[in-house]
Order: C-alpha cells, then structure tokens, then sequence
C-alpha cells in the first residue's frame, strides 16, 4: 500500500549560517492551540500543569521549557508545544491541532537581536523581552510569534505556506547585520 | 588652501578624490567640501534658475548650493550635499545643473535674462496658448531646471529599516545634546544619541571655546568615551532625525555606506547604503543646535561668500583657509571670532564690517563699524567688496567673505505635530514653543540658547526633566566651567540697493521677488512662498525663510510675528524613496503564500498565478497544447466525464467550538446552522450589517458544539475579524472559541463521475451514498494519515473534498494525481474550476463585489425570517428588494458562438450605448466546453423575469458588440443529480 | 503613531487595522432609522472620537480607542469586549 511521506515546512529552505548567527528549523512536535471557555481559565491551567507540568501562560509569556512549552498566542489562547493535549483539558477549553500549520524556525547567535529590529516593530532587546516572554507581532509583513528561548536564542512561527518568505526576509536582514560587523 | 597644523584632522591619511574629472588629494575626515576647498576649488555648481557659479555656503546639512552628483548608471545619487559627503579613496563626484561644465555653463544665459525670470515668471510667461503648457513649456523648463538627474536605471544599491527604542532619544550631539546624553547615561535611562555628522561634538568642533580649562573638542571626546562605555547608551553618528510622529515615534536617516567606495553597498554585498529607522522614544531631547543665516545684498551669491560660522569650521575642524585675504560682515558679536581665529591662523583679515556702531574690536585688524556689504565683484570667485558707511563707499578687494545674520534655531521637529514658534525679540529669531511635542525638551542653540555655558546648562536641566518624568534617580549635573557671552546682536536681514540680492540660494529667490509677491498681494508668508519658490527647493529654506518673512513684513508694513512662519513640515533633510521603501523590492515586497501541492504543480509545467498572496496551478499544459484554451476545455471535459483534482487548501478554514457555537453561527450566516445534524455539511450566506452580501461558504458540523466553517479564499481574512468583532465586541457573552486552521489542512477537490471509485482503498472507510450522503461529512483514515472527508461540489458533479495535515499535502496530491489519471482523469487548475462553477451558476467575489445582495442572487429565501442575523434590519430595506435591481441571469450568444466578456455591460435591444440606458454588467465568463458556446454571469434590471430575451453586450475595452440570449444561470444540470446521485 | 493594547502593551500603528467609529449596535427590532444611523450616519468631530481598531497583527483584541482627531492624542483604549457596544439585545 502506498505511504504519505510527511514534508516539514521549511524543508529545503535552512538551515543557513550568517555571520556567525544561525537559522534552522525546530521540529516541535505536536502543537495545539487551547483556548479556555468562558471562566475556566483557572481550572485549564491546573489541568495543564496535572498533565503537561506548566501552567497557562500569562499574556507576552511561555512557560514550560524546551520540549514542552505553553506560548501564550493571542487573546484567550495559548499554542501548546511538544505533547499532544491530555483528553481531559476539553473539558475547559477548545482544543485545536495546529501541528501543520505553522513554520517554525530558530534564529540564534550574537547579532540576532538586531536582526529582528529590522522585521519586527516590537522592543525584543534582552532587557525588555527576556528568556519566557514572547509577542504576537509583525514580521516584516506577516503575523508572527517570537519567543525568547535563550540568551541569543528566538523561536519565530508564522504560517506554513509563508516559510519561503520568512527565510527570505530572515536571510535578508541576517546579511545585512553581518556585513555592518 | 589648508594651513599646517590647524584642524582636529593632524596626522590623517592622505586620500585621492575626483571632481568634474580633476584628481586632488584630501585628507580623511574631510568632507567632500572641505577637500575642495583645501585645493582652493571654490566652484562647486551652478544655480537652479539663472545656472549663477556658486560655491559652498555652509558646512552641514543645510548646504543650498554645493549639491553634486556622486557614481553613476544604477548607482548615480543625485543632490548629495558635498559638505556631508565624506572622503574615501576613490570618491569621483560631479557638478550638477551645469553643462558643458561648471565652469562653461551654456545655461547661464538665462542670468542675463533675469528680469524676465522674476517671481511668477511661470503664471505670467506660460500662460498662452493653453495647449503649449504640456507639450512646449513644462518640457523646457523642466530641461532648463532643476537639480541632479536620476540616470533612469534601476537602483543597484540596497536599503534597509530599522525599529528601535528608548526611554530618551538625544537629537544633536553639541554641548546640549552631550550634557544630556551624559545625564540621562549616568542615571540608567536607555539613551539613544543621534547625530547626523560622521563624527560627534557639533559646534564644539568647529569652535575654540574652552570646556573645563580644555578645547571643547577634548571635552566633547571626553564624554564620548564615558557614554561609549555604558551598555545603556546607544551613539547613532550620521544619523539625521527627520520627522517628528504621534506618541514618541521619530523618524530618522542613517546614511550607512555613503562614505565608503560604492561596492560595499551595492547588491550581492549586503551592506546598506542607508537605513531608515523608526524610534519609539518615551521622551526626546532636542539639541539640534542652530544655522547661521546670511544677509541679503547684491550679489550676495558669488563662490567665496560664506557662511562666517562655516568658515570658523572649515579652519578649525579641517584646517582649511577658505581664502587668503578675507573679510567678514556681521550684525552679532558671534560673528567677529571668525576674525580673530584666522587671524591667530596666520590669515589676513582685510577688514570686518559689522553694520552696528558698537560693534566689538576683537583683534589688530580694521573694524568698520555701522558699515554694510552692499556688493561684490568676480567672475567664477569673489575679487572685492563694496562697503558702504557713513565715510562713503569703498572698494576692498577679498577672496572670501564670511557673513553672518545671526542664527535661527532649528526648531523643525518642534512643528512637525502642527505647533508653531514663536519670535524672541532678544535673539531675533524663533524659537520652540514649549510643550510643542508632547514628551520633547528642547535644549540649547534650538532654545534660542547661544552661549556654551547655557547650552551645558539646557542639556542638563532638559535631561533632568525627563528623568524626573521616568522615575529615575540621577545626580545633578556637575556642569563645567564654559563660554557664557551675551548674545548680542541688531536686526539686519537685507542690504538697501539696487540689484539682486539673494535669499534663497537653491531656487534662486532674490528680495526683489519677495517685495514683488507683496505688491502683487501675495501677503501671506504661504501664499509669497509658492509664488516666489522660496524654501521650496531640497534644502527647504533652511537658512533663507526667516529673512524672507522679514522682508515680506517690512514690505508690508508688519512686524515679523504678524507675518509669521511658514509650516515646517518633515523630513528634516532629505530622504531618498530607497529608503522610505527599503526591502520592499522583489520578493520581499509581500508574503509569498504556497501550497503544499505547488512543487508537484510545478512539476507539471502548472502556469502559476497569484490570487492574493496565494500562488495557484492556473492550467496543467499538456504537450501538444498550446495555448490555455485547450488545456482548460480539456479539464473541464475530465472532471465531467471521468474525475479531476484541484488543489483547495486556500479556502479559508476556521474551527469552531464552545456552547455557543452554534447561535453564533445562527447570528453570523443568514440561514440556520444549529439544527444543521452532526456529520453534515450547509451552504451559507454572510451579509455585512448594511445588507449587502459579504462572503459565502460551507459549514460542516463535526461534533455538538464544533463546526468547521470554510470562507472564500478572497475574504478569509475578512471573515476572521469579522467574526472577531462578532464575539468581542457584539456578544462577547457568548462562549464560543474560534481559529483559523486554513493552514493546518491540506485539502483536495476528488470531483467527477469517478471521484468515489477513485476513494476506494485511499481510505480505509468505505465511502458511499450511505455513509457519504450528499452533503455528509466526517473524520477518515487516508493511506493510515487521520484526515477528513466533505462530500461537497462547486463542480456540479458527484465529489468530495479530503484533507490531510499539511505536511502529507505533497504525497497526497501525488497519490490522488496518480490515480486519477490511471482512471482517465487528472489534474485541473483555476482556469477549469471556473468554467466548471460558471457551468453550475456557482458564485464567487466576482459576484460578491459589494453591490450585491442575496435578492440579487436570487438566495433570499436563504434569509431565515425566524431568528436575527447580522445585516437582517437592512438587508429588508425596500430598494434592496427592489424587482428592477440588478440581478444575476446567465447569458448565452444569441447564434453563432460569439465571446461574452467580464465586465462587458448590457443593454436593451433599440437603446443607445449610452450610461443611463445601462442595464447591466457581465461578472464572469468563460468557453464552456460541456456547451460548446461561451456562456457568461451577469447582472441585468430585472434579470429573472427577462429569460429568453435578447440584449446587447457591448465590451469598449475589447471592442466587443454582440447579442446574447438572457438564460437561468445554471446552465448544466439544473436539478443537480449528477453531485446528489 | 502608537496605541496601547490592553493585552499585549505599546505597539507600532503598523499592527493594528482601522474600522471607524465605535457605536453601540441598535436592539435587534429597532427601526430603520436606528439602523441607518448605525451603519451610515458619522459625526466628523475636531476632537476626541470613539474608534474601533483590530490588533490584527497582534493579540486580535478590537479596541475602542478614543483618539483627539485634531492632536491625534490617544486618550483611553479599552477592549471591545468590555465596551458595551453589542447594545440591548
């Protein structure tokens, strides 16, 4: 019988290193948006914490660590990053599988900050957006979500059909850094 | 001439440099001007409207006529100010405005033709006849004027922007804006200092004045080195701000790579040749300093005539004499350390002509008091002057004049939220009006503020001011011992006499044309600026309006107040539309969206097409084919008599769940969704709330309280915030989660007589009418991958939709390709999907264009008059149900096949082809290969109660007229048995 | 131009999309005229004017943003949720 041979989004495209900064793409696992009903936050959130050991996070915030982590992802959600969700958090929120949806990609190494101040209008300079804070914000001309995963370390997603302009625009802005030196 | 030992530059390295084709030696850390002004090269170009010789004015910025063109080809940049130009080796610059050369100016005629070029020259001159304006005049004059060209070749050099923060950003880098930096640094705020020279320090540069026992330079280096050292401060050299926005956003121009040879900057290099950044600052700092204005008399413009404070520059900061036998004119003490700094250079001072009777003597050279510049002589450089005093005239010959009106304060940013300055009577000048942009202090020369102790003093006290604003901690500034003279000046702004007098060097406005805008009762400040041109070329007036309100107001009999100033709008200095649009060139001029299907697609020789963001297969061409045409009617003909595949993961795809899901979608969509049975799938209608039609689609229910709605491809970001606003702002009650999931699906049209057989072993379940209905859907196993199955059809024929996670997209659309084509089917693209939807009378946005309501469809009934609905109280407005609106019909050719176009309007047979006999428009047509003619959708008066009359197309844009036969717009399978059976 | 998001902080007017004026919506069974003051009618003040702004960039919270249309002074942001503007229903 035939297979379906699975394609990752950024196959193809990373990784790419410039100027001593890298860009590869970063392989989740399962990813799931959660998003409480209405007054279950609370419950949600110790349930996420029974099952998956990290709380739901507070607006600009992840929590958990690599692996499995809960990134706060626009208003009432939270994009649930490694295990899939335990059956018993449907009860406090709307569950969606994302798992294909999004590129995701890890930019790293000194100069990075200055990378995405030229795609993101948003302060991600280390002593405003630290290790565990993320946005939703714009990436050059798509929706976005940056994640500070380390000292010289973002995770950026967009949507999977974009990833041939994310690395475009990455790569782009990457030179550009590398070259002033 | 550069006089050893004199400047900051001591020890520098020597550098070769071109201009108009001379090679000349400079030394680094020269500006273009200075270099040519150490090789005694004082012609540096020629004027906008008499081509008059000019020479370097200034030292910054503000430079009106030293503009010069640096590379060429797909590098040429046009109006580079070559005081800001720095020198590298290599550096080939050329005159501008001038032709054969700056020296032999054909063009200079028109300076003997002056008096016929006065203010107004173009209403007055051009006026007749009337059709010359476009074809004649403006041609001619533009070839006569103007600056730099543009070489007309794509810009080879790349552009980047930036964002960037702070609590406070320091604009200039004088004493003010050092003091501040140094302050706001000590206290921890996160400073960024911007300064758009090369090199830090503003007029501490260019001046002897001591700091603290040491030259103002030291100091100034001095400070650097302690701001440099602090991880919270941020020094942005050559770095102009140029506008002031809303709520602390700045915007600024770093020149990158100007100063370096051009293959640094060019494509493939990476290196940009500017960037520009945006800079959201809590508080900002203005300590932009001040520009030192001239003073109007004849032939005030001849190379050789300076600017004294830019002379001062040019001795101190680069070593350089700009002549050997110099005079000075001033009205300011300032003015008079220009005398005494060359002189202690070794420089003779021919004389100074101050036009006060108290005018100071600094120095062992002759001071003429009460006295004024009333002309001067030469050709290509100055030879002498006429001074003019109680004694009579007198003749001194010269080969450099520096002058100096006073200063105006650089109050730009201070405007550039609307506010306007205001005039201090002490300084004659204006000055910022406090509080002008909210979170902005302004400090020093831009106050009005002249002296360096008051500068020193400004700086500190602006930055504590902020401080106290962020809650910051900080020791009073312990403020070193500096020049504290009284600003003492007398108003002088122009010279009584005959004969041009200049105020606007860059577009050639003399005081005669100021006075003759106001006998011609142009007596607004605005209404004199456009007729005379005056500030309006690239140096934006900088050092010309203020003394040509002047003159408006004394010949107008106003005081300067009363006449007030003209807007300062940005950009502070001009930013060239590489920057203000940089990286949005090529690819990165938008997203690229791609299906998962597009490299197989490819594979295929798909013809792409971009539908939005989206890249979509158009037609697979097959050999033999040549044009679209065939493979079209081809596709079209597969998914009718065997099964096509077509990739429709645009679509946008949103998940819906809660307890409220089902009223929400009640709310949303004109018919009923929470009585729609689980695993079944309804077509729906979205009104706007004005009543006309938004979007259509299908909602699938996967579960009690979870559905899955697809919206057109076109307004699936529409329909997401619309649903946003929906839930939050109008029943933010209701508990019900939504997101889009278009992405995290790959799905796959299977349409056609043989779709279900082509399912058979690519699922595990066993599909048929049972378990897939019409209009059925539900979870399914493809190949072992957990995806979905819809049993839906914008085909008209038997069909479903099957989705897999996007990552199994590629493989899929393979595999179903695969079998297809074993079973005579195949691939079809946009192109066939249309005929096939235009076959069935099938809508999409070229129906919904905004117009259109659902009585237009002919979907009223879709309309529930049992609940509410968004858009419902309008949509039952009496015009919007009107029997003789528009409404949708099909069209076919009336005999022989003829073309019916889209966007071909209708009329009735016997009209004239005239707007107000229209009767409609044609929304979508195609070759309907199934019919064997063209058919069309349109919409006509009355359309449904006009089947089987003929009206007349008619297509000006394709020089189409033709007859068509007015038909239902389902054209094919009007009971639909063949997508039910 | 900056607008604070309730939710996600300070942001650049980039990340926001502008929809007009924030009006509290008729009661379903209002008359014709409610509604075609609804949808049509729009006061044009030189000052401060309630507006609807999607984070659409962002965090996808519609704002009721009160803005000085004369000085473009942002004078209160509120979330559309907590505004009131689904009227009587």
């Amino acid at each position: 019988m035939a297979e379906l041979i699975a394609k990752s989004p950024c196959e193809g495209l990373v990784p790419a290193t410039i100027g001593g900064m890298s860009l590869t793409e970063e392989h989740p696992g399962a990813m799931w948006a959660v998003a409480p009903f209405k007054g279950q936050q609370d419950k949600l959130s110790k349930a996420l914490e029974t099952a998956h050991g990290m709380a739901f996070p507070a607006p600009n915030r992840a929590t958990g660590k690599a692996g499995s982590r809960a990134v706060w992802f626009g208003r009432d959600m939270a994009l649930l990053l490694g295990p899939a969700p335990d059956a018993k958090l449907a009860k406090h929120a709307a569950l969606t599988d994302q798992s294909d949806a999004w590129a995701v990609v890890k930019l790293e190494g000194k100069g990075a900050e200055d990378v995405l101040a030229r795609l993101v209008p948003v302060d991600l300079r280390n002593q405003a957006f630290k290790r565990g804070h993320t946005v939703r914000a714009e990436l050059k001309h798509m929706m976005a979500s940056v994640t500070r995963t380390g000292p010289q370390a973002f995770q950026i997603m967009v949507f999977r059909s974009m990833a041939k302009t994310l690395v475009h625009d990455l790569k782009t802005a990457m030179e550009a850094v590398a070259a002033r030196g | 001439m550069r006089l050893p030992g004199k400047g900051l530059n001591q020890g520098a390295k020597p550098i070769t440099f071109g201009f108009n084709g001379r090679h000349m030696m400079g030394l680094e850390g020269d500006t273009l001007a200075s270099a040519l002004l150490a090789n005694d090269v004082h012609l540096m170009g020629r004027s906008f409207k008499y081509h008059r010789p000019r020479g370097v004015l200034t030292a910054g910025s503000e430079e009106p006529n030293a503009l010069v063109t640096v590379g060429t080809g797909g590098e040429q940049d046009p109006n580079i100010r070559a005081t800001q130009q720095e020198l590298f080796e290599g550096l080939e610059a050329r005159s501008q405005n001038c032709w054969p050369s700056v020296e032999r100016d054909v063009m200079a005629v028109n300076d003997l033709a002056a008096p016929f070029f006065g203010a107004g020259f173009y209403y007055k001159t051009f006026m007749w006849p009337a059709a010359f304006w476009e074809k004649v005049y403006e041609p001619m004059i533009r070839n006569a004027a103007g600056l730099g060209a543009l070489s007309g070749e794509a810009d080879r050099d790349t552009y980047e922007k930036a964002f960037a923060f702070c609590d406070v950003l320091v604009i200039g880098s004088g004493p003010a804006g050092l003091m501040a930096a140094l302050t706001a640094g000590r206290a921890g705020a996160d400073v960024i200092l911007a300064e758009e020279d090369s090199r830090m320090g503003g007029r501490l540069l260019a001046e002897r004045e001591e700091i603290g026992g040491k030259p103002g330079h030291a100091w100034a280096a001095e400070v650097l080195a302690e701001l440099e050292a602090m991880d919270n401060v941020r020094l942005m050299t050559r770095t102009a701000v140029t506008g002031a926005y809303d709520q602390g956003t700045y915007g600024a121009l770093e020149r990158v790579s100007h100063h370096l040879p051009r293959r640094h900057s060019l494509k493939g290099s990476h290196l940009p040749r500017e960037c520009f950044w945006r800079i959201a600052a809590k508080h900002a700092v203005l300590a932009a300093g001040a520009i030192e204005r001239p003073v109007a008399f004849r032939n005030n413009d001849r190379p050789g005539i300076m600017m004294a404070g830019a002379v001062r520059a040019y001795l101190n900061r680069w070593g350089v004499a700009p002549g050997e036998r110099v005079t000075l004119f001033a009205n300011n003490d300032q003015a008079h350390r220009t005398a005494r700094d060359l002189h202690e250079a070794g420089v003779h001072i021919a004389a100074v002509i101050d036009s006060r009777h108290d005018a100071p003597v600094d120095g062992p050279y002759q001071v003429i008091k009460g006295a004024q510049v009333c002309g001067s002589a030469g050709r290509q450089r100055i030879e002498s002057i006429t001074v003019r005093s109680v004694k009579g005239e007198e003749k001194i010959q010269t080969d450099c004049l520096a002058m100096s009106g006073g200063w105006n304060p650089s109050v730009h940013l201070t405007c550039h939220l609307n506010s306007r300055p205001m005039w201090n009577r002490e300084a004659l000048a204006f000055v910022p009006t406090e509080g002008a942009v909210p979170g902005m202090v302004t400090a020093g020369a831009c106050n009005g503020t002249f002296s360096t102790a008051g500068a020193l003093r400004e700086g500190a006290d602006a930055a504590a001011k902020v401080l106290e604003a962020l809650g910051l901690k900080y020791a009073a500034a312990d403020l070193p011992d500096a020049e504290d003279d009284p600003y003492r000046i007398a108003a002088l702004w122009a010279v009584p006499g005959k004969g041009r007098a200049w105020l606007d060097f860059q577009n050639d406005v003399t005081v005669k044309d100021v006075k003759q805008a106001a006998v011609e009762n142009f007596r607004s400040v605005e209404h004199m600026k456009r007729y005379t041109t005056q500030g309006m070329a690239t140096d934006q007036g900088k050092n010309s309006n203020v003394a040509a309100l002047a003159v408006l107001a004394d010949a107008t009999g106003r005081t300067i107040p009363e006449t007030g100033t003209t807007t300062f709008r940005p950009p502070f200095v001009p930013v060239s539309l590489g920057a203000m649009g940089a990286g949005a060139t090529d690819e990165g001029f938008k997203p690229q969206r791609f299906l998962t299907s597009h490299g197989e697609s490819d594979n295929r020789g798909a013809h792409q097409l971009e539908v939005g963001l989206w890249y979509r297969a158009a037609y697979y061409p097959k050999p033999g084919e040549t044009n679209w045409r065939q493979s079209c009617d081809r596709e079209v003909t597969l998914v009718r008599n065997a099964v096509g595949i077509c990739d429709v993961s645009t679509l946008g795809k949103i998940d819906i769940q809660g307890p409220d899901a089902g009223k929400f979608l009640d709310f949303l969509y004109t018919n009923t969704f929470s009585t729609l049975k689980v695993g079944k799938v309804r077509y729906g209608l979205m009104l706007r709330e004005d009543g006309f039609v938004m979007d259509d689609g299908t909602t699938a229910r996967l579960g009690e309280n979870h559905y899955v709605m697809t919206t057109t491809t076109a307004a699936a970001g529409q329909v997401m915030a619309h649903m946003e606003f929906v839930s939050q702002a109008l029943y933010p009650e209701w508990d019900v989660r939504f997101t889009s999931v278009t992405e995290q699906w790959a799905q796959f049209a299977v349409a056609g007589p043989k779709s279900q057989e082509l399912l058979d072993g690519l699922l595990d379940e066993d599909v048929n009418g049972e378990t897939w209905p019409f209009m059925g859907c539900g979870e399914a196993t493809v190949l072992g991958v957990k995806g979905r199955l819809f049993r839906i059809s914008f085909s008209g024929e038997h069909a479903y939709e099957v989705a897999v996670p996007a990552r199994y997209g590629e493989a899929l659309f393979r595999e179903l390709l695969k079998r297809a084509e074993a079973m005579g089917g195949g691939a079809y693209g946009m192109e066939a999907l249309n005929v096939l939807r235009i076959e069935k009378g099938l809508i999409t946005h070229a129906e919904i264009n905004g117009t259109v309501t659902a009585f237009d469809l002919g979907l009223q009934g879709m309309m529930s008059k049992k609940k509410a609905f968004l858009g419902k109280a309008m949509s039952t407005r009496e015009g919007l149900m009107a029997e003789d609106r528009m409404r949708m019909v099909g069209l076919k050719p009336v005999g022989a096949a003829k073309e019916i176009t889209a966007g071909a309007h209708l009329f009735t047979l016997g009209d004239p082809v005239e707007r107000i006999y229209d009767q409609g428009y044609v929304t979508s047509a195609g070759y309907s290969p199934t019919l064997g003619h063209p058919i069309g959708l349109a919409f006509l008066k009355e359309g449904p109660d006009r089947i089987g009359e003929t009206v007349r197309l008619v297509d000006h844009m394709r020089g189409i007229d033709t007859l068509c036969e007015v038909v239902s717009p389902v054209f094919f399978d009007p009971e639909g048995g063949r997508a039910r059976g | 131009m900056r607008i604070t998001c309730p939710v996600c902080g300070e942001r650049d007017r980039r990340e926001f999309y502008y929809k007009g004026a924030a009006l509290v919506r008729p009661a379903e069974g209002a008359d014709l005229d409610a509604w075609h003051e609804y949808v049509n009618l729009r006061e044009n003040p030189a000052g401060p004017l309630d507006e609807l702004w999607y984070h659409e960039m962002g965090c996808n919270s519609w704002l009721k943003v009160t803005r000085n249309t004369a000085t473009h002074e942002i004078l209160d942001v509120q979330l559309a949720s907590e505004a009131g503007l689904g009227g009587e229903k």
